[in-house]
């Protein structure tokens, strides 16, 4: 499976009659790595919800693969900053959703599952509830639920940042080495502007006008481009950037 | 230095956590606080006191416990539990599947909800007990009426909590089945159903005890058999003792079904927060 784009054209998003950005133009290039940063309530979570599908645009366009988006699909998956994992299921079984869903049987789905979460590194965890797993643990588990549907973009909403630094850099690397593996989309939001040098390919910061910043991250970021996301994202938003 | 870090130390030390009471001793209490409320029933009945209240015509224990005694060896005892965990039984059963089942429905759709709920608030306020005249004249057999009853009673708490449940859902479970790929049924069956489960045991929970209070009175009006019906039956034949073990036979009858609902909840809900201690 190729990797999607996606793309927003002058699209208005929000709920109910509240839109939270309006006219938004974004192009999400098949397979690159997307850091989406900018002020709280500037809409980059409605933004990925509008990617994912579980929101409608009340105008303009959002697309994947050139095709309006009207709903969820396996092919664009969510990671969401809050536990997601479904309480009564043990990391296993939690991976095993989207494969039960895509009509694998038991068996096959069983080891496959058990396969994700050792990628993750939870090979001994997978009997365990989420209320028994700690806060990395379960991003992980999320992560290898996200992964095992084999989709085609991974929409990642503040996934990290709920988690202590060391976890947290942990979490980078292993997120770096799962996609070397299994290539994906990936729009990342965050607040963090050392996180989005490090993972992002191109970084966009958002603002209440749409676009506020867009540039592509060479190789080896150097202070030039820290300093323009830093002061796109604004002095008024200072206390959010780490 | 040292002194002002050991100060708070030496503060705590004065001041022990209060020692909890040995779980045996708490037992012994407990089991004394029973004894005692038999001693004072014991000689309230044996001096026949009239201190407003008149329990010179109230059975004492030892008249209950022998009456006890002879009724455990009759079949007709036995017959009467049997008759009344069997009405219990059904009554309930069909108003778990029934109002689980509607409450999911008028909680996740539209039209379910515009259908059903008018016809729903207009009947729930009505206590089931008052529906037994009705029942006698709908239903061909007594028994069918009875069970009737006992289905309302337990059928409304159900409902409402399991409606109350899947409202009170956080929407980031069926999200996230949504954007793996799941439709409606699947967020029903992995999402809805499971989620609910601790919701849905409060309102079983309740309607096991609204359904023995219907069941025992509607034995008492229209029954042929059951608990209910020989408690009533003790009554008008002067037989006190009997009323008491018929009382005492709905006690233990009512916890030990609340015990059997409340177990299995704590069973399908292992994975709650906070369950580990238990």
């Amino acid at each position: 499976m190729s990797p999607l784009s996606l793309r927003a054209e002058r699209a208005t998003l929000g709920y109910g009659d509240h839109a939270v950005c309006t006219g938004l133009d974004l192009d999400v290039r098949a397979g690159e790595f997307l850091v989406v940063a900018g002020p709280s309530g500037c809409g980059k979570s409605t933004l990925l919800r509008a990617f994912a599908g579980l929101l409608r645009p009340s105008g303009g366009a959002v697309t994947a693969g050139g095709e309006t988006i009207t709903g969820p699909s396996p092919d664009r998956a969510l990671v969401f900053q809050d536990d997601a994992l479904l309480p009564w299921r043990s990391a296993r079984r939690n991976v095993e959703l989207p494969l039960a869903i895509r009509g694998v049987p038991r068996n096959a789905r069983r080891a496959e599952a058990a396969e994700w979460l050792a990628r993750v590194g939870l090979a001994d965890a997978v009997r365990r509830l989420p209320r028994q797993l700690s806060g990395g643990m379960r991003q992980r588990v999320q992560l290898a639920r996200a992964l095992a549907g084999r989709p085609r973009a991974l929409l990642m909403d503040e996934p990290f940042g709920a988690l202590d630094a060391q976890t947290r850099a942990a979490m980078q690397r292993l997120l770096l080495d799962v996609l070397a593996d299994a290539p994906a989309t990936v729009v990342f939001v965050t607040h963090d502007v050392d996180e989005a040098l490090l993972l992002g390919d191109r970084v966009v910061v958002l603002g209440r006008r749409g676009v506020a910043l867009d540039a592509d991250v060479p190789a080896a970021p150097d202070d030039t481009l820290r300093a323009r996301v830093l002061a796109a994202l604004g002095a008024r938003t200072g206390e959010e950037v780490r | 230095m040292t002194l002002a870090l050991d100060e708070p130390r030496a503060a705590a030390q004065e001041r022990p956590a209060p020692k909890p009471r040995k779980r045996g001793s708490r037992r012994l209490v407990r089991a004394a606080a029973l004894v005692a409320a038999l001693a004072l029933w014991h000689l309230l009945t044996a001096a026949n006191a009239r201190l407003g209240l008149r329990f010179d015509r109230l059975p004492g224990p030892e008249d209950v416990a022998r009456e006890f005694g002879r009724q455990l060896q009759t079949g007709q005892y036995w017959q009467d539990v049997a008759q009344s965990l069997v009405r219990i039984v059904s009554g309930f059963a069909l108003a778990a599947a029934l109002g689980v089942a509607l409450g999911v429905a008028v909680a996740r759709s539209r039209w379910a909800d515009d259908l059903l709920s008018p016809l729903l608030e207009v009947v729930r306020p009505i206590p089931a007990i008052a529906l037994v005249p009705v029942a006698i004249l709908l239903f061909p057999k007594n028994e069918q009426g009875i069970v009737f009853i006992t289905f309302v009673a337990a059928f409304f708490p159900i409902l409402v909590s399991t409606r109350h449940a899947v409202r009170a859902l956080p929407t980031v479970w069926a999200d996230a089945v949504r954007t793996l790929g799941g439709g409606r049924a699947r967020v029903l069956l992995s999402v809805v159903l499971p989620g609910i489960l601790p919701g849905v045991f409060g309102g079983l929970s309740v309607g096991m005890g609204v359904a023995w209070i219907c069941v025992v009175s509607a034995e008492m009006i229209s029954g042929d058999f059951g608990v209910g019906y020989r408690t009533w039956q003790a009554y008008t034949i002067v037989d006190y003792p009997g009323v008491l073990v018929g009382m005492i036979t709905i006690g233990v009858l009512g916890r030990v079904t609340s015990g059997a609902v409340e177990l299995a909840g704590r069973r399908v809900t292992r994975w709650l927060p906070g369950e580990e201690e238990r």
